[in-house]
Order: structure tokens, then sequence, then C-alpha cells
């Protein structure tokens, strides 16, 4: 794209058309996602797809673009060709060959790439069960575009909105239209977007600032990744209509600094906008000067905490300062700063494009619009899914997801991190929204969605979370930092079989008190993980302490391994290949293992030909 | 919440029940505590902002969820809070009981048994230290100060309030200083892995004040008193001239001060030391203070009775007055010693010895700041308050290093700086100070009038200056404007060897200040042109109208911590107490009646005539009290010599120093710590000296053997104790008449303060000057007696650092402060000494006309080329055998600022 200024929607417009032009070209495009799929050889797909096209003279023809996550991760490497919707993986460089002779040259699919629906090989994506349940917004243009080239992101319509907005509504229009969407902060403070505008707009001062959170530290939360890695530009484009809203000139996009290709993405399109007109000064010649800044986090999840944020970005320790006052009226060097999740910025656009009614449209009282969930756990369709507030957690789980791993039955779903808690079977119907989830001792959170199955502890669970919040823990302040290590202690004394009568009532109550007494965010949450799974699976909790059982036989010393006499034939494998001297027993006559002697390996459950076998 | 709706500055909440009137903008918790309503808290200080870490000041707020900080709230009208409620006292037991679960619980042997909030806390709330398992971090693992000879970190003591790392960051901005680690292994650090020996910790010790437990505390203190066993009592340092107050911890037991503690809302220090005041008390017990009397035969000292010593100088310094006269006998008074100290030597001088021969060390330093600002306001003091500096809007500073020199006053300035204020710096060095500064003008040593005229020139030129004022206020204008003719910027620019366009900005800035204040000390006064610059910068105050109003006026900051009071009780040839002239009959006259005698009339020298008058001869008989003058004043290879020739020296002091070294008797007088008396400190604020600890050995206090001496020399002097002699001093003293030791015994006054209803005065010159209308005076520029030559291309200038106090005598008793700087150095820029071939560390070979020496280089940026610095702490590297002894024409102050030199590799 030749280094021309954009300074007029109309320019805009006239850049869209040329572009989708030059789109139009090719006949056919081959959508090599290269965000995450990086991870499994995407780098060597498209540059296989780059090498034979060339071979077979289609470089003319054919494009290869390499684009953002698709969404799908369990299918990955991810392949998506244009304009016959079909989605192909996982790809491997072997398969480039028959993929163009097929389908680009024949017109035909390659039905081993496909997915497998019923039965039958399903190449068109639309039609996958995965995506047919799923309302692509905010993700609508993430593997369909080079997220580093800023023509293909004005081709799609980027840039469109914010020049609607800033040539033909005033800040308080734009304030009043997302209020009135009902934007909710998707990060997981789940508060208005609308109303926090509104406060930095009537703060008093005139030097304000916009701050993107993409620090996502909730582990197995990736769509803030997806989206700066996907299409940066429509972010960067939230970002514009915000701090037009709020009276901003400069913004700054905190990234974790382990998202490093979300760094490499955003920079160049932070360049690439400057370098056209669409950040800095005047820009669509409204007379409203903006540019913003990438940083870098360094490795602290508690950096996701908007105090926290602001103190990092200032180049102090990272730890949360006290609220009141709130940073829209005392933020970032003390001014009034606006901090938006990612996912929230990048359903701007579309609700100034379409109207705050279309957004609405969509979704339940306790939360209008799509949420971007982040699959993952015992569920066949890992990966990012976008689906409209108020889909039930069977939908999600089932009709978008594929179902349980192994169809093993559910158990529970995690839901918001290690802020939130487990939503258990009874609950599968839940429509999912801010209000309904709370109602159950969970968060929507940022988007993780974890699926259990029988197997998974949910006792260890809880340990694991708690794990997670000392590692993160600032340590400013004792209910969190030496509260939760106390949790931590007594989950690890339970899960290893000396567990006390006392310690769930002892939970309960340092929990409510680490709620009450913590400074921050991520001290009010951090217990819920705990409280949530002794509310909803106490039982389980009950026999790990009385029974000295582990029920999912997850937590070692709390499970027996045990021959059937029935099925044991005597071959002598297990015993062979034991560490120890705990199985004993006659060739071809059944075998027993001692249990005092047994170390719970599970080799000899791994070993066994004839399944005799079994944890109990 | 409803908007604040203060009436003027007050505003009305209810706490508990109670209503309460709070200062707007105050948060709850200090409304709460003004108000007398006890709300627990461990991480508040009211220096430091608000954090919210320790939850223990939590209170419910009617109309809002769950529990708030009270600490961090800001006070609403209309408020309703509750401070007890069974919610927040159950939530302040569960924090109590977690702290206690990640301490070592062990005040059997705890330092700070009895003086800990933790322990406080623990039993009001009866939290339950078994609860929880304990998990409390290892004592006694190497941590960043286990090298440190000052203070040691236990983090098994450690409550994570923070407050340590927050008056480092915030208050002394060091920020040496931080958390380390994240969640329970969170503990103090240097951060970047080294001790804190080599981090940029200033050993103020404010860490270690405001640490609620033991977790920091003195290392030499340790084991020895629990608040209990240490009486603490409150007197004001024996340093430097901001005279903060301080509260000696002594083990009465032991006789022995085992630390140095300061209550936070004293004025004027707030609970602030610097490293001299927090640490170095070790001279007090140190054994090579003197015990006994001495008095030399043949060549060497023996022990005496005080008997045989008193008599033996009365019977010499009288038959030396009376064969001699008034002009060959000499008394060297000590501003390091009490105000009733100098008011006697004084008196003991003029009426026992019958001679105006009397001084003290105020002419090495401020001599020009007293003859200035005397000639052109009336006054030679500090014209505003300590307290007034955070206010000041502009900030001047020339010649002056408060950062390293007068610590507090530095903190003043860090914390007006904090506010926004704005700082311009001239100083040839690139101090502290210096880096954070808006301007830094580093021009050449002993170009401060070239600066200054043209500075004021341009404002006029600019008509920046206040005409009204100067009209209204000032006389003899039109000869000062005379002299400026020639004065350009360009030519200031050349001659200081700094950018044209930073002066004009300076004066720019300065003169638009609202307001702006000038403050300097001895890189005006210790030039032979000194009191010509304090002269001109009196005019810049007056030609602004910057002076006579709340943070704003000229301020030489006094070096020692009562040369103040030296020279108001007339330690000095030519004033009596309260600067009432000797040459006025009217005020002689005065004094003798009350004295019953007559007085000398003889033209009195200071002590750089003692010094030449010795060397030609004609000095018989020298008095020297509490100052090493080979040691401090210039040329000391010359003053040794000179000294000796002197018929009969006593010296009157605490330790064997070089002068006393050269005496016939010495006599052993005691420090700060073991009497009573006051100290006038930078600000003319009268404070306390309280006797803490016994003396060692046969020594008296100071104001017992100058009665005693005069005795002997047949005018009988005696009083019950210190407070009557302050009395009878203020009885003759306008300025100090308001004064006396019940009024000051919380807080100390400043003077002028003519009566006893009198407040006392923060700041000099509102409406009137004290001589009435301020004097403008000419002053043309003149260079340096020795200015750099092919034979000696440098300028050498001196002056002092943080850690050591002049000679040093006392500070390097202190393990700490040695170990800090164990040897002299020589600041060299690094072309300068990449042209001789040497690098940072290397030994260097520093000469001038009068002596050599060689020291480390501490080779960098910090100087302007072809100009080096050295301190002169270090007696074995006595940097004043370098020194030029060519004196100031008013006052006779030396040159240390600037003469020539060389260095080479030695």
């Amino acid at each position: 794209m030749s280094e021309q200024l954009i300074t007029t929607a109309k320019e805009l417009t006239a850049c869209q058309e040329k572009f989708q032009e030059e789109t139009n070209r090719f006949r056919a495009r081959v959508m090599v996602c290269s965000t995450g799929c990086r991870a499994l050889g995407a780098e060597a797909l498209s540059k296989a797809f780059h090498e034979k096209l060339a071979a077979a003279g289609l470089e003319r023809e054919i494009a290869v673009v390499e684009t953002g996550c698709h969404g799908q991760c369990s299918r990955a490497p991810l392949v998506l060709i244009e304009p016959h919707d079909f989605l192909y993986g996982p790809v491997k460089v072997e398969d480039v060959e028959e993929i163009i002779q097929t389908t680009l040259v024949g017109g035909q699919p390659v039905d081993r790439l496909c997915e497998m629906v019923d039965g039958k090989p399903t190449p068109t994506r639309s039609e996958i069960p995965f995506f047919k349940s799923q309302s692509r917004e905010v993700m609508k243009h993430c593997g369909s575009l080079d997220p580093k080239r800023l023509d293909q992101a004005i081709a799609l319509g980027s840039y469109q909105a914010a020049a609607k907005a800033l040539t033909t509504m005033t800040p308080e229009q734009v304030i009043a239209e997302v209020l009135e969407a009902g934007l909710k902060g998707r990060g997981g403070g789940g508060f208005p977007a609308g109303m926090k505008w509104q406060f930095c707009r009537n703060a008093p001062g005139t030097e304000k600032y916009l701050i993107c959170n993409s620090d996502e530290g909730d582990p197995g939360a990736f769509m803030d990744r997806a989206l700066l890695e996907g299409v940066p530009h429509q972010i960067v484009e939230g970002m514009i209509i915000a701090a037009y809203a709020i009276g901003a000139s400069k913004g700054f996009v905190y990234v974790r600094a382990e998202y490093p290709i979300a760094v490499e993405h955003l920079n160049i399109a932070l360049k690439a906008a400057r370098a056209h007109g669409l950040l800095g000064k005047n820009i669509f010649g409204s007379g409203f000067d903006f540019d913003i800044e990438c940083r870098m986090g360094a490795g602290a999840f508690v950096c996701g905490e908007e105090t926290a944020l602001i103190a990092s970005l200032e180049g102090q320790r990272g730890t949360p300062r006290p609220r009141p006052p709130f940073p829209a009226i005392s933020g970032y060097n003390q001014k009034p700063t606006i901090i938006n999740n990612v996912e929230t910025l990048g359903n701007v656009p579309r609700i100034i494009a379409e109207g705050k009614e279309r957004f609405a449209s969509v979704g339940t009282t306790g939360g209008k619009g799509t949420k971007i969930f982040a699959l993952a756990g015992k569920v066949r369709n890992t990966g990012l899914v976008e689906v409209p507030m108020g889909m039930t957690l069977r939908e999600i789980v089932y009709n978008v997801g594929g179902g349980v791993l192994d169809d093993r039955p559910f158990k529970a779903a995690q839901m918001g991190g290690p802020s939130g808690g487990c939503v258990p079977a009874e609950f599968l119907d839940l429509a999912i929204d801010y209000d309904s989830v709370k109602s159950v001792g969970a968060i929507v959170g940022s988007g993780g969605l974890i699926v259990m199955d029988d197997n998974t502890c949910m006792v260890d669970m809880a340990r694991f979370f708690m794990e997670f919040v000392q590692e993160e823990s600032c340590g400013k302040c004792p209910p969190c930092r030496v509260g939760t290590r106390h949790l931590k202690d007594i989950l690890e004394r339970i899960c290893a079989g000396h567990g006390k009568e006392s310690d769930l009532d002892e939970m309960e109550k340092l929990g409510k008190e680490i709620i009450a007494g913590s400074q921050c965010g991520l001290g009010q949450t951090a217990p819920n993980p705990v409280l949530s799974t002794i509310r909803h699976f106490r039982g389980e909790f009950e026999a790990h302490i009385r029974d000295h059982k582990c029920p999912a036989k997850v937590c070692q010393g709390l499970y027996q391994f045990v021959i059937d006499a029935d099925k044991c034939i005597g071959c002598g494998i297990c015993a062979k290949n034991c560490p120890t001297t705990a199985i004993s027993g006659e060739k071809r006559k059944a075998h027993a293992i001692d249990q005092q002697a047994c170390v719970k390996c599970g080799v000899c459950n791994e070993k066994c030909p004839y399944a005799a076998i079994s944890k109990v | 919440m409803k908007e604040n709706t203060e009436k003027g500055n007050t505003v009305l909440v209810q706490i508990d029940g109670r209503e309460v009137a709070a200062t707007a903008g105050s948060s709850l918790l200090d409304a709460a505590l003004a108000a007398g309503i006890h709300i627990p808290h461990i991480c508040h200080d009211p220096r430091l902002t608000p954090t919210g870490a320790c939850r223990l000041c939590l209170v419910e707020i009617e109309g809002e969820r769950g529990f708030q900080t009270s600490c961090t709230r800001k006070v609403v009208e209309g408020m309703k809070v509750r401070t007890q409620t069974e919610g927040v006292r159950a939530s302040r037991k569960n924090t109590l009981e977690l702290l206690l679960s990640e301490h070592c619980v062990d005040c059997l042997t705890c330092d700070k048994d009895g003086d800990c909030l933790l322990q406080d806390y623990s039993y009001e709330y009866q939290a339950d230290k078994n609860r929880f398992p304990n998990v409390a971090p290892a004592a006694g693992e190497p941590n960043y100060t286990s090298e440190s000879f000052a203070l040691e970190y236990d983090p098994s003591k450690c409550v994570r309030c923070q407050k340590c790392v927050r008056y480092c960051q915030e208050v002394q901005m060091a920020e040496a200083i931080t958390m380390t680690n994240r969640g329970g292994s969170i503990e103090v650090s240097t951060g970047i892995g080294v001790s804190l020996n080599e981090s940029s910790c200033e050993m103020c010790g404010g860490c270690v004040n405001v640490c609620p437990t033991s977790a920091l505390y003195d290392k030499q203190a340790k084991g020895l008193g629990r608040s209990k066993d240490l009486k603490k009592v409150r007197t004001t340092c024996t340093y430097c001239g901001v005279g903060c107050q301080m509260d000696l911890n002594v083990n009465t037991k032991l006789n022995r001060i085992v630390r140095v503690t300061s209550e936070v809302g004293c004025v004027p220090n707030n609970g602030a030391l610097c490293v001299k005041g927090k640490y170095a008390f070790d001279f007090v017990h140190s054994p090579e203070r003197l015990t006994t009397p001495l008095i030399k035969e043949n060549g060497k000292f023996r022990e005496a009775s005080w008997e045989e010593a008193l008599t033996l100088v009365g019977k010499r310094m009288s038959e030396i007055r009376d064969q001699h006269g008034p002009d060959a006998i000499a008394f060297l008074s000590s501003s390091r010693c009490t105000n009733e100290d100098n008011y006697l030597m004084q008196k003991l001088a003029r009426v026992a010895g019958k001679t105006n021969n009397i001084d003290q060390c105020a002419t090495t330093c401020h001599g020009p700041s007293v003859a200035g600002l005397g000639e052109s306001l009336g006054s030679g003091a500090m014209t505003n308050a300590i307290d007034e500096i955070e206010d000041v809007d502009t900030l001047f500073l020339i010649g002056g290093n408060p950062t390293e020199a007068h610590p507090i006053i530095g903190l003043a300035m860090k914390k007006a700086l904090r506010k926004g204020a704005k700082l311009i710096v001239a100083d040839p060095r690139e101090t502290w100070l210096a880096k954070r500064a808006l301007i830094h003008i580093k021009h050449r040593p002993g170009t401060d009038n070239m600066l200054i005229n043209a500075m004021m020139a341009y404002i006029i030129e600019k008509n920046l200056h206040d005409p009204k004022f100067i009209q209204e206020r000032c006389e003899n204008y039109p000869v000062f404007l005379e002299n400026l003719k020639g004065y350009t910027i360009e030519k200031a620019a050349e001659e200081c060897g700094v950018p044209a366009h930073l002066i004009r900005e300076a004066a720019e800035m300065y003169a638009k200040g609202n307001p702006s204040a000038i403050f300097y000390t001895l890189g005006i006064t210790e030039h032979t042109c000194g009191t010509n610059n304090v002269r001109n910068l009196a005019n810049l105050a007056m030609l602004t109208g910057q002076i006579g109003k709340r943070s704003s006026g000229i301020n030489p900051m006094r070096g020692q911590n009562n040369v103040q009071g030296a020279c108001d009780m007339g330690a000095m040839p030519k004033n009596l107490p309260a600067y009432q002239k000797v040459a006025d009959p009217a005020a002689r006259a005065k004094f003798e009646q009350a004295w019953g005698v007559s007085l000398p009339t003889n033209e009195g020298g200071c002590v750089t005539d003692f010094m030449e008058k010795a060397g030609e001869g004609k000095l018989k008989a020298f008095y020297c009290f509490g100052e090493d003058p080979v040691r401090s004043e210039p040329n000391s290879a010359k003053l040794a010599e000179d000294v000796e020739k002197i018929d009969f020296v006593v010296c009157q002091e605490i330790f064997m120093t070089e002068t006393a070294k050269l005496a016939d008797v010495v006599l052993p007088a005691t420090c700060f710590a073991e009497k009573d008396g006051t100290f006038a400190n930078t600000e003319r604020r009268i404070q306390r000296v309280r006797k803490a600890v016994e003396a060692p050995g046969l020594c008296r206090p100071d104001w017992e053997i100058l009665c005693q001496v005069s005795t002997a020399m047949g005018y009988p002097m005696s009083y019950n104790d210190p407070s009557e002699i302050y009395d009878e001093m203020a009885a003759l003293s306008p300025n100090f008449a308001g004064i006396n030791y019940d009024r000051i015994d919380k807080v100390g006054i400043q003077w002028p303060c003519p009566s006893t209803e009198h407040p006392g005065t923060p700041f000099l010159h509102q409406g009137r000057f004290t001589r009435g209308l301020g004097l403008f005076q000419a002053i043309p520029h003149t260079p340096p007696a020795e200015v750099p030559d092919a034979e000696y291309p440098m300028i050498l200038s001196t002056g002092r650092t943080l850690y050591n106090y002049n000679i040093a005598n006392m500070t390097r008793k202190t393990e700490a402060i040695a170990n800090k700087h164990p040897e002299n150095f020589v600041e060299v820029h690094r072309d300068d000494a990449a042209a001789i071939g040497i690098k940072n560390g290397d030994m260097v070979k520093v000469e001038t006309r009068r002596g050599s020496l060689v020291v480390k280089a501490h080779v960098a940026r910090k100087v302007r080329p072809g100009m080096i610095w050295m301190a002169f702490h270090h007696e074995e590297s006595n940097t004043n055998l370098l020194t030029n002894d060519a004196f100031d024409a008013t006052t006779r102050t030396g040159e240390y600022k600037a003469c020539s030199a060389r260095i080479s590799k030695p």
C-alpha cells in the first residue's frame, strides 16, 4: 500500500473500493492461520503454498494469505479456502500439493482433511456444527485477512466506523450509542463501558488517557491474543472511537510480554495507521488528535488489574492502588483514564457502524451482544468460539464444543479462571450471561471455559488455582498474601490425605475474610474457585478428608490400583514392570497388588494387555 | 455520595455517631485521629502517600458495600462512618492472625518489645497466633543488610507494610530499596542484587525509624535495651545548622546512648534525620575522649588536676593580658557549643581578657552573610523558615548542596519539587539537585558576580523587575543601576563558561517566580569576594521584590549546629550579644552596667587575624574553645607554624585535635549529649539541648569551665544552671528578650522575639527591612585571588560530603561512616583524567603552591573540565594543606572555593 494519507471519510471509502478490487482480482485465496498455528508448522505451510502455486503458475490467480485464528484450534494447523469456504485441518506440508490440485484447480474438497459430521466429511465451514452455532461478530474478520496488511483491513471495512464517529457524531453521541447498546466490559468486570466513558468525559481536565488492557492473565484464555494477532486494526479503530468519546489524545496498549506475535502485529498496524494519517493529528480532518503506544508487561498476572497496570505503565512496581479515586477520575499520571479490555474495544466499531439496536438485539438483559470463550479441557472442539449471550452451557459444550472427549460424563465447566468458579452438570441449561453465572457462584470473567469430566478432581483443581494465586499475588495486603497461602496449604494437605474435619468450615470462613479484606480484584476473587467447588462438590471434599479417597482418582495416594482376579491370566507383565515389589503372584495364577508397598505409579495399569488392572 | 460542600475549610462528618469537623482534603483516618478516635493502622504515616496495604484501618461507610480503608478515603460532607462494627473488627482480627502466622513471634528477645504495633493490636484484638500454622520466613539468612554496619533487616519480623520503601522513595528520594519478589516471598531489598552499602542508600535511618516492628533495626543497638530499658532524651543535633530534634535513647544502666530516633511531627525536621544525626553518636563514648586536664611539660603532655590546670591558665592568661595588652591575647569560641557557652566565652574575652579579640568559625564560612546581609538588609540571618521551603514556587540554589550539607533542608526542597516547584541550580558541580533542576548553570568557580549582574541587567531589560518595591522599600538604586552597565548576558556566558540562553532563562524564571527564594551557602561566601557575592544576591532579591514574604527571601544555610547562636551571642570582634555594636556607646554602657566592668574598645580581629598575628609573633596568648583552626583554616602547614609561635595556648576540647596537640594546657570538656543549653539553628530558632549521659572521666560542662577560668583570671563568674545564663543574656538582648527555657520546652522559637507574649518570627523583612530601607549596592565582578596559569592550570574547589562532618573527628568514629568514605579523593573530569592517563580509582597527585597530596581519583563528568574538587574530612590527607590563605576584604573569610592547582600521575 503506497504511502498515501487518508484525510477524509471519502478518501477512506475510495481506498476501500480500490482494495476490494485488488482482493477480487484473485479467483481464490488460501487463508493459512499463521498466528496460533505457527506452533504446529503454519509457517512451513504457507511457504509451501507460495512455492507450489508459483511452480504451478497460479500465483496471479490464487493468493496465499497469512491470517489470524480461525477458531477451531483442535484441528490445527487450519487452512481455509475462499470463496469455497472449505476449512481443512490438520494440514501438513505433504497435503499442500493435493489441496492445490483437488480443490484450487479441481474445485473439489479433500475429504480426509474435512470435519466429520455424522460420519460424513463436511468441507464447508458454515455447515460445521462448531461454526454453525456461533455468532462470529467480533471475530468476523479474524482469519479473513492478513493482520500485517492495512489494505486488507480497509477492504473489509476497517476505519469506516471511526470515520463515521469522528466526522458525523459528537463524543457525547458516541457515548450514548455505546451506553444504550449495553456493552459491558469483556475483561471480566462486566461494567457498562459507556458509563465508564461518561465518568471520564465528565472528569475535569483536558489531559486524558485510553488504555487497552491486553494483559490477559487467566490461564487458558487467549481471545485477546487472537484479536490483537488477527485483527489489530479492529482494535486500533475501537480505540480511536473510545478515545474520541472520552477526550483522550494518547492511548496505550499494554500487552503481556508472553505475546510476541501480538506485539509484532500491533506495532506493524500502528506504524501503518500512522503512516496513512489514521493515527496522529487531525484524523479524518475532524480536528481530533490521537496516537497509540504499545507497551509490554513483564510477567505479572496482577498487572491485569487496572491500577496495577497503570502503576506498571508509569514505571513503578506493578502493585494495585487504592480505589477511590477510580482511574476514570485519576489514573495514569493522576489524569482521567479509561481502561478497556481488548474484546470490549473490538466490539466498538460494529456498534457504531451497525447501530446500538443491532448490537442489543443479541443477548439477554444480563448481557448484550456476543462473548468470545476459550474452550479448553476435556472437550472435542478446543479453540475460540463466539456465541450470543444467553446461549446455554449445554449448547456451548455440546453443539459448539462437540461434546466431552471420549463421551465421558460432563462434570463441570470452570468459568472465569482464577477469579471464577465451576458450574456443575445440574446447570447445563443455564443461559450464560453475567448475572446468571454469578448466581451459581462463578463468573463469566474473560471467557475462559474449561470443560471437566469425571476424571477431574475438583479438590485438586481448587488447589491448582490457589497455587496460581500464590504465585501471582502481588503481596501487598495480608488477606491475599497470607490468606491464600493458608488456603493453598489446607488444600494441599487434603489432596495428600491429611485433611481435617474442620478444614471445610475454616476454608469457607477464611475465604470470606479474604474477599472482605483484600484491596484489589485479585484477592477479592481468589477464593472463588475454592468456595465454588465446596458449594457444588462438598461430597468430593468430604471423601478426601474422611475416607482418604479421591473419587476422580487424581490425588496421589488417595486411590488404589487393583487387579481383577477374574480377568487376570497371570502373565506377570505387571510384576516385571513394577518398580517396587508390590505385585506378587504365581505364573498363570491371578496376581495381587500389596497396597502398602504400592507407590501408585500406574505402570502396571498401563502395561496390562488384558485390562485386568483398574484404578479405584 | 454527595458532592463536597465544605463551609470554608471544614467538612462535617459523623464518626461513630460523633460529629467531627475535619479539614477539607484530609482522610477519614486523619480526621478520626485528630478527633481522638482510635482506628488501628500500621502502614499509615502522615508523611507518606496512603496506600491501604495493612487493611487494619477498615471502616464501614453508610451507603457503600463492604469495608473501606479510612486512610485512603477523603472526608465528604455528611459522610457517616462506623469504625468499630462487628464486621470490621472481625476483619482486623483476621488480618492480625494472618500477620502473626507470617511472623516469628518472639517478643521475649525482641528489641521492640513494648514498642511494637503488631503487639499492641494483637493484644487489643486478642488475636490468636495459633489459628494458622506458622509460615514465617527463616531469620538469619543473608540479605541486603548483611554487610551494613548501620542497620539490619529481619524478614521474619517484617509485616510488609512497605513504609520503609515508601519513605526511601517519597521522602528521602534515595530510591535505594524496594519490595522484591511477589506474593508470600515479598520482602525488602535493594532489588538489584547489591548490598545496601553499594546501593544509593544514604544511611538516613528513615527506614529504621519508620518500621513498626523490629524488622529493620539499628544493628549496633540490638540487645542493648527495649523501650522500657531506654530513657529518651529530647535534644538538638550537634552537626549542621538545620537543628533537627532527636531523641537520644539512653540505657541508663550502661550510661550509654544506644540509638537515636526522632518523633514524627517535631519541628523543624518532622521525624527525619540524616546519617550523621542518626548514627554518628559513637564519638560520645569514644575511648579517645579527653578525660583529664593536661599540661605540657618538656614538649609532652602530663595529666593534671583541675585545680592545677585552672590556676596555671588563670595566672598565664592574666600575666600576658597585663603585660602585652588587649591585642596580644585572643579567644576563639566554638560555633558547635551552646548559646550559653558562647555568651560566657565572649564575656570571658571582654571582661576577663579585656579584649575584643573574640571570634568563631562564622568567619570561616558565613561571615560574609552576616556582614553582607547585615549591610544590605539590616539582618544577616536566613530570612525564611524551613517549613516554608516546600511552598516555594521557584527555588534558586546557588553555591549550595543541601542534599549533602543540610539534608533536612534538602528533604524540604525535594518535597517542593514533588509539589511542582521549579528549580534553578548554579553550581560548578552536577550535584543531586543540579541533576534534577530545570536549569543547571554549571559556571566556573569564582564568577558568581558576573552571573548575578548579568541576570539583573537582563531582568531590568525585560521589565521583569519590581519598580514599586524598589521605590518604596529600598535606597541607592541609581548607583547600583549604573554599575550594571556592561554586564551583558554574552559577557557572562563567556566568563562563566555556560550557554547564554541558560542565564536568560534562569533570570526570567527567578523573576517571575510566585514566589521565588534564593538559597546559598559557602559556594558564595568562601571567596575573596564573598561578602560582595552576598551583597549582590541581596540586590537580586530586592530588584524583583522576592523578599519579605512567606516562602520568599534570601537564605544563607548556616553550617554549624550553633554558628547562628555563636553570632547571636556576640562571639565576634565588633558585636556584643544580639548584634549590638561594640562601637555603639549606648550598647556598651548597657552591658557595662549589667556586668559591672568597663568594656574594652580595641579593634578586635577575627580568627584569620589571630593566625596572622601569631605568625608575626604578635599574639602571645590564645584560648581556643571547641575549634581546630590548624585543620580547618586554609594553608594548614603555615598555620601549624604560626600556632607554635604563640607563647601560651589553651584548648578546651573533647578530642586531641591538631591544634590541641600544640597547646600548653588542654581542658577536657563535654559534648552536646552531656550538658544542658540551647542552640540556634539556621532559621533563627532557639532550641533546647539536654543532658542525656554523664561525661567521662573528669570532664566538666563547658559553661562551668568558662566560669572557673574567668574566676581564675580575676573576674568571678558563677551560675546555678545554664538557664540562668540564658536569662541574663536575654535580658540584655531585644531580639531574644521573649525567649526562656519554659517557652521553648516543647518547640523552639524563632527570633526576633522581643517579649514573652511574642510568638517568634517565621520570616523577616515583612513590610520593612530590619535596617528600614533595603540597601542596593554596586558590586563589580572580581576574579579569585589565584586564577589558573601555565604552572597550575586547574581550579581546585573544596567542600563537604553527606557522610562526614567537616574535619570528621566526630563522624569517623562511627564504623558505618568510616567505611563509607574511608579515604580522601579528588573529583576529576574525565577529559582531564584522560589527558594525564588516569582512570577512575587510580591514585593522582594534586599540587598547589602550598602543598601536595596523593589521593584517589573519582573520574566522571560531575565537575567542569578544568576544575577539580576535594572534601576535607580526612586528617591523614589534609586538603587544607593545599588551599589558599587569601581572604575576603570585609570578613577575612578564606577562599576555599577557588585556587590554582595541577594534577599528575604520582
